[in-house]
Order: C-alpha cells, then structure tokens, then sequence
C-alpha cells in the first residue's frame, strides 16, 4: 500500500482505478446535526471580502472585468495567479488573475471573437488568423458539414441551442482520481489502455489510440499545472488539505481547457471526508481547518468564468457555468451517503454566503438522515441556494456513485459522459404538421412538403397522423445535426483532461430534448375536446387558431391531457431512436427548457390551445402560465406522469413560493403550546 | 340517498392548514358574516360544485404520495353546514388512513338539537384534528364583530374535550376590536379550562381579502383597519398564554 494511503481499508480500488469501491470501503455515513460546524476564518472573511469587491467592479464594468486576448487557454498557459496568495488554502485560477477571462478559441474562433468584441476587447489578430488559416476549430467543421435542410431548421428555430459553436460541456471528469491515485498511476493506466488496444487499425481503433495519446498529454501537463502552483501531484493526496487541492487541479484544468456550456464538478464531498475523518482522527488538522479548506475551495468555485457572448448570456438569463456539485444520497446498500463532509460544503451558503454557483444539488431521498433533511431546509430557508434532486428516482438508473452535469443530466462519474444536443421545438412541429412543412413565421418551406391540412376545423386523428409523420422526419434531421456535432467536437476540441480521468469503455448518453411540451398537450386536448379552428392567410398558411369550448388543461392531474403529454415524450424519444446516433451514443431526452423557453416561444407563431404567436413557452416541463388551477400539488402531479425512462436526461417544474406559503412563519406543531407553558410548570 | 357535498374549490397544496401538506377542500355556505372574513366568496348558501365523497377520496389517493405527513382538511366557509357530508367524507378517508383535519367556527353546534347532536357524535369518531377559530372571547363582541353570540362555539370547545379530540385554538387580533389585554386574557383564562388544546396560533389580522370583496362588488367592513403588526400578535400570545396558566394554577391548587 502506498504511504499516502496509511489508515484506509484497502480492496479493489488499490488496484484498478476505482473511486467508488474506495468511498464504500472508508466513508463514514453520519446521521449527526450541524452543531460540529465551524464559522469562517478571519482569512476566509478576509478573501471572501476581496472576492466580492472584485465582483462589485466586474458588474459595474458590465459583466466582464478584464479578458485576455492574447494567450490561447490550455492547462499550463498561465503562471499562476491568487486572490491573495498567503490566505488561500486552496489556490489556483484559470488565468494569472482573478476574474480574468481566459480566451478559448477551440468551439469556434468566431464566438471568441465576438466574446471579446461585444465586451469592449479586441482578440489579438495573430491568433484570430491562426485560428482561421491554420488551425480549424469545431465551429468550422460543423458548418463544413450541415446540410441546408440542418441549417433551414436552425435559422427557423426549430431546432435551436444546438452547441454548434460553442463548448458543449456536460462531461464530468471524475476529479476525484487524482487526489486518489496521483497523477502518474492515471498516466500508467491510460498507457496500458492504449497498449492494449486492438492491433487492427481501423477507424475507430486509431481514433481510440489517438484519444488516449492525448489523455496522456493532458495528464502529464496536469502534472505540470500542479508544478506551477508548487505541488507534486504526481502522487496521491496525503491529507485532506492535498486531497481538495489535488481535485480541485483536476477541475481547474478542465475549465482551462474547455469552455463548456456546463462544466461540473462531480460528487465530491463524500469522498473528500475519508481525508478529513483520517485528519481529525490523527490531529493532522482541527474541524475549523478543514471547515476554512472547504470553504476555500467553493470560494474557487464560484470564481469559474467564461469569455460568453451577451446573446449567449440573455439566452440562459446571466452567466451560467454550471458548477453543479451532488451532495448526499443513499447508498445501494442502504447506507446514508451523506458525511460531515456534506454539511461543510452546504455549511459555505453561511460562511461565505450565498451564490448561484457552484450549483449545490443535494441527491434527495425519503431515507436520507432527519437530521440532514432539516439542515437542507434550514439552510434553503436561509439561502435560496440548494437544488434538489430525486435520488431515488436515478439511483435505479445510475448506482451510487453518478453525479448531476448541468442542471439535472445524470451520469456515472468517469464511467458515463454525454452528448449534449439542445432540444427540437415540438410546438413548432405541430405547426408544421398542420401547414404541410412551411413555417409559421418565415412562411419559407422548411420541412417536408406533406399535405397541410385544409378543413375548417381541426380533426385530432387526422392532426396526430400528420403530426408523427413531421416528428418523424424531424427527429432524423435533428440526430443528423448532433452526429456532425459531436464528430466535429471529439475531432477539434476534445476534452482530453477530462476523458482522461474517464474509464476505457465510456457509456455515451446521446442527449435530445423537447421544448414546448405543454403547448403540445394543451393544444391536442383543444383539438380533441373543444373545436379548434384555423385561422388561415392569403397563402393558406395557419397563423392563428380560434377555439371553441373547454377543453382539459395539463397541469390538472387530468389523465385525459396528462396522458397526451407522456405519450408524446414517449414517441417522439422511439423517432430518436430510430435513427443511427454517432459513437454508439444512447439516445435520451430532456425537457427542461429553464430560461430559454422565452425565446422559444417568440420564434413560435399562434398554436392550437389559443396561444397567441410570439407568447413564451411554459418553462421545462411545467404547465402552460396560470392554467394548473387546482394547487400546486395536481400541477406537480400532471408533471410527475412523463416517463422518466424516456427523459433520462431529465425533466425540470419551476416552482416558485411567495414567503409564507408553505407554511407560516412561525410554524404551528403538535405539542408547542405543551413547550410555550414549559416556564410554567 | 348519496350526499353530495357542495364544494367551492380545492387546493391540492394546502400548507396552511392542518399538520404537513393537505388537500384542502373549501365547503360552500357560512351562516356567520365576521367582518373580517377573507372568503367572502364562500359564504353564500346556495352555489359551489357538486361532488360524492368518493370523488374527493379518488382525488386525494391518486396524488397521496405528496401528503405524506398531511391529509384532508375541510374548511370553507363552515363545513359543519353539511355536516352530513363532513361525516361521510372523512369516514370514507379514515377506512384509507388518511388523517383528518376540519377547519370550523362551531358556530352550528347545537347542545340541545336532538338531531344535530347525534351528527356531532359522529363527526367526533372520525375527527382526527380540529382547528376551532375562536374569533371573540366576549358574546358580545362576538355577536358584533361575526354577527352571531359564541355560546355555542365555548359549548362545542368544552364538548369537544369532554370528547377528547385533540383541537387548535386559532384566534385573529383586529386592531381596536380583539387587541385588548382584556380580552386576551379572558380567552387565555376559558382556553387552559380545556385538557385536549394542542396548539395556539394567534394570527395578526391581515388585509389580503379586501380585493374579493372588491370583485364581488361588496362593501369591506373593516375598512380603514390597518393589519396588525406581526409583533402585537406575539405580545397578543403572551397574554393568552399567561391566562391559560393563570386558569391552570387555580385548577391545580
């Protein structure tokens, strides 16, 4: 056993790269309360200070402090670079300086360029003509490729996001290997892959030994970033205090490589706490210590940024990176994942106060320890800052050992990546089913040239005919579109560092999603229970609809349109399906538009259920605005009917509460009048 | 006969009412007119949705998974106008195990009724909690302020631990009406001669029902009366709560 590794419970994981089978042999699950926790530092409030003055200036500036224009990112472009170097415990930035964005030409020179140039800066000309003369990107590869039945369907909107220009992100590279392992015993791994692999050179075989040669640059050049922060890392972490930093060079490299729509961290904390109960055991460090690097660490956390266009930034309403951090969950053997070492992480909201990012997702369950249930809705309460998420639901879909990539992509971390594909306007396809193929809006012949419909009233077998037939031929176009840009990606801006602290033999999610669901439920229930009448141009295009009579509402925990909506999410994923998807990937889909619904909906003309052209779209997956009108709970039930097997990739319902409604301020309970009279007795 | 139950509306997410989340189910029909009422729209008799107790039951199950610590609270309006309905309603709940919650002014309670009070004995077997909102310890500032006495609502609260059903005592403080050390202190004394109290909510008088009465065309009668800040409705509880002592000593010595 390696030294750094005195006092753990060996097994499997010495052997083979395997973080789980070490978390399960040497976590200890804890069912406590919060009252070990410890405040902040006087250097913790010192930095955070600082930190938030920086912030002031950044917003101030208008959203952007300071970019560099000059030096490409990658892992060891930069010197390094501090808050306020002898306070930090845990240290490292993307660039030489705080709030400095990196420049990261790789998704696409042009989006870098506009990056800079909408933000008041010039990108240096030499690397602008680099990156367009001599060194392709993946933005340029796509658009090589795309055929003008792709590109008709982008500039119309129906398929929109797609992450053709930019980083795609949504990869989580298990950060926890190199605190683990150390770097060199990855290196050593990754070469005995790439020894192995099979000796015939096809295609894929050179692909796959391409990829793992570049795996183990970007590790030996993870060894160098450690360097120029003065660390080892070669080795494994030997105290918490390592174990954090080691991890956290994992996720600094990756973000200084790729710039990700999402780039999230993982499921650290569980982990991270077998070093502190070790340290707290042998005196190497105090419970305020541990508290002040962990606290640190999220400090760094919320520093991430990325050179965005504002169109980029008022797509996803601010400036998103996605830092999403799963805490807690249940172990498949019944055990609490949750440690201390949970605690601390959501213990920072306190001691450094609140912040979007890193997006803390606590993994919820029924069985999850009372106690750290009232700690989440304690500090919920206090914060507005944790998401949670359903680990019961995706434990039985993942294990014990996923984390959450975005908002709610769920992964096993190092062994499951996926290809993030925006998401196809089925509103917008419903429309053309009735207009035979031409757009709404542009009035351009977009789809297929199918008969439109022409009766005075809307017939629902003769729509939904038509209807799968348009969704059809638009699930073949929009795969079409995600197979060219995953190629183009994995071609010219692979992410390397973080596929290097993947396993060999990588499950693929091929993500899909569905904007404008419940448009799509509402209006098949208008035109199966009302009467629903088009309302036609000069050209007979449908521009606008009349409808006549009530018709059942999703969001109502009405089976009669709940069940329109779960069926077409079933459908539409089996059209995905049907198709031939790049690297093997394992199509999914998503419905969680969470901001972008807006847009959305002012790129859709008028639809059947009497929306207005122009209106947003319900957000994810939640009802049409202020047509649930029997509570909360039938609107979550009407939700809570789509198939998750078919949304892997998740399903979204904003929900939001004015204070005071759930519940009252000071909560009324059984037996408090008993405690009120206490003095009495 | 089956009864129907003439329902005004039903909130699946009631928070506000009752132990955990709760379906809610708003009773159509008052016979009170409390000049602070903030349901003016349920008041009237007559009106509100048909539905059998089966229908509500069919309702709650199919959801059930989100009233894990919750159940059914019956409010209104007041409930006990069909009180009939109230019975089979949470008969039916309590053969699925569902907890029961009725949100009433015991207005309609009637001591001598020899028709009503066999009811009430059944309502008793099948009331898992009952939220009693004493609205004025004085009858006659009862009769004032909701323009009926309260010697019916004391009578069902003694009725109602003599029965030892497990009640909340709700009580609204209305600037210049019930905000009186006087009164508090008197309801505080009646309060702690009652064994089966669980919990006191003295809640400040809000002014959020105002816009009902504005679209039902309807004149406020408290107009001009500002809430209650949130800190009087502490003070109000202190008082209560040393004349429910007060009322316990005396019982004691």
């Amino acid at each position: 056993m390696k030294p750094q590794w005195n006092g753990f419970t060996g097994g499997l994981w010495e052997n083979e790269v395997n973080v789980r089978d070490f978390i399960q042999r040497n976590y200890t699950p804890y069912e406590g309360d919060e009252s070990f926790l410890c405040g902040p530092t006087k250097a913790t409030k010192e930095l955070w200070d600082k930190v938030a003055q920086l912030a002031k200036k950044e917003r101030e500036a208008g959203g952007v402090l300071d970019m560099d224009t000059e030096t490409v990112s990658t892992i060891t472009s930069h010197n390094a670079g501090y808050i306020d170097k002898d306070k930090e415990k845990i240290v490292g930035l993307q660039t030489d300086k705080p709030f400095k964005r990196a420049l990261q030409p790789y998704g696409g020179i042009r989006m870098a360029a506009k990056a800079c140039a909408e933000n008041g800066y010039t990108i240096s000309p030499k690397v602008a003509e680099f990156f367009s003369v001599h060194r392709k990107t993946h933005n340029a590869g796509v658009f090589d490729v795309y055929t003008p039945e792709i590109r008709a369907c982008r500039s119309n909107h129906i398929i929109t996001g797609l992450p053709d220009a930019y980083g795609r992100g949504r990869i989580i590279g298990d950060y926890r290997r190199v605190a683990l392992y150390g770097v060199d015993m990855l290196i050593e791994d990754k070469k005995e892959q790439k020894n192995s692999t099979s000796s015939v050179m096809y295609d894929d075989v050179i692909r796959d030994r391409e990829e793992l040669s570049e795996q183990i640059r970007a590790l030996e050049d993870l060894k160098k970033l450690g360097i120029i922060y003065g660390f080892d890392i070669s080795r494994p972490a030997e105290n918490v205090q390592e174990a954090i930093q080691w991890t956290y060079l994992g996720y600094l490299a990756a973000v200084k490589e790729q710039n990700g729509a999402a780039m999230s961290l993982g499921r650290t904390s569980t982990f991270l706490d077998i070093y502190a109960e070790r340290d707290l055991k042998n005196g190497t460090f105090t419970e305020e210590e541990i508290q002040e690097f962990t606290d640190h660490f999220i400090m760094k956390l919320r520093l991430v940024r990325f050179a965005r266009t504002p169109e980029y930034n008022a797509l996803f309403s601010g400036d998103p990176t996605w830092v999403t951090e799963s805490v807690g969950g249940m172990g498949v053997d019944g055990r609490t994942l949750v440690t201390k070492m949970s605690f601390r992480y959501l213990h920072t909201l306190e001691n450094i106060g609140t912040a979007p990012e890193p997006n803390l997702t606590v993994l919820w369950s029924v069985r999850l320890p009372e106690k750290f249930k009232r700690f989440c809705a304690k500090t919920s309460i206090n914060t507005s800052s944790i998401q949670y998420e359903n680990d019961d639901l995706m434990r039985a879909v993942h294990g014990d050992d996923y984390a959450i990539a975005c908002c709610v992509s769920s992964m096993r971390i190092g062994k499951e990546m996926q290809f993030f594909g925006a998401r196809a306007n089925l509103a917008k396809c419903l429309l053309y089913a009735i207009n035979g193929g031409v757009d709404e809006v542009s009035k351009k012949q977009v789809g297929p040239k199918f008969r439109p419909i022409t009766s005075e009233y809307l017939d629902f077998d003769e729509v939904m005919e038509k209807y799968n037939d348009m969704m059809k031929w638009l699930a073949g176009v929009y795969v079409n579109a995600l197979n060219i840009i995953h190629y183009m990606h994995d071609k010219y801006c692979y992410e390397r560092l973080q596929m290097a602290l993947h396993d060999r033999n990588v499950t693929r999610w091929f993500a899909t999603g569905i904007a404008g669901l419940s448009v799509v439920a509402d209006s098949l229930s208008a035109i199966k229970y009302a009467k629903v009448k088009p309302i036609r141009d000069e050209n007979g295009i449908a521009v606008d609809y009349e409808v006549e009579g009530d018709f059942p509402k999703y969001g109502n925990n009405d089976d009669r349109v709940d069940k329109l909506a779960a069926d077409l999410v079933h459908t539409f994923l089996g059209y995905v399906k049907a198709n031939h998807t790049y690297r093997d990937g394992k199509p999914t889909t998503s419905i969680l538009t969470i901001t972008s619904n807006v847009m959305y909906g002012k790129n859709t003309g008028a639809t059947p259920d009497g929306r207005k052209a122009g209106v947003p779209f319900a957000p994810g997956a939640n009802p049409m605005h202020s047509r649930d009108t029997n509570g909360a709970v039938a609107s979550l039930a009407s939700v809570s009917k789509l198939p998750f097997a078919d949304a892997q990739d998740g399903i979204s319902n904003t929900f939001s509460v004015v204070p005071g409604a759930l519940g009252k301020e000071d909560a009324v309970f059984y037996g408090d009048l008993e405690l009120e009279l206490e003095s009495f007795k | 006969m089956e009864i129907k139950g003439r329902i005004h509306s039903i909130e699946s997410f009631g928070t506000v009412d009752g132990p955990g989340i709760r379906m809610t189910i708003f009773m159509q029909g008052c016979p009170m007119r409390c000049a602070y009422c903030h349901n003016p729209d349920t008041r009237e008799m007559s009106g509100g949705t048909e539905m059998r107790a089966e229908e509500i039951i069919e309702r709650y199950e199919s959801v059930k998974s989100f009233y894990r610590s919750g159940g059914i609270t019956v409010t209104g309006g007041e409930p006990l106008v069909q009180i009939d309905f109230v019975c089979r309603l949470f008969e039916l709940a309590k053969e699925h195990g569902i907890h029961t919650c009725l949100d009433t002014s015991g207005a309609v309670f009637a001591p001598k009724s020899k028709t009503l009070m066999p009811k009430f004995e059944r309502l008793a077997e099948v009331c898992d909690l009952i939220m009693l909102d004493i609205k004025h310890i004085d009858s006659e500032g009862h009769l004032k302020l909701c323009s009926l006495p309260n010697d019916n609502i004391l009578a069902f609260a003694r009725w109602l631990d003599k029965k030892n059903v497990p009640v909340w005592i709700r009580h609204v403080v209305v600037p210049g009406i019930t905000d009186n050390d006087d009164y508090l202190y008197r309801l505080g004394l009646f309060i702690g001669t009652l064994g089966n109290v669980k919990a006191l909510d003295v809640l400040p008088y809000h002014t959020m029902g105002v816009s009902k009465y504005k679209q039902l065309g309807i004149a406020y009668p408290l107009e001009g009366t500002e809430p209650l800040p949130p800190e009087r409705a502490v003070r109000a509880k202190k008082i209560i709560l040393d004349g429910i002592r007060s009322a316990r000593t005396a019982a004691v010595h």
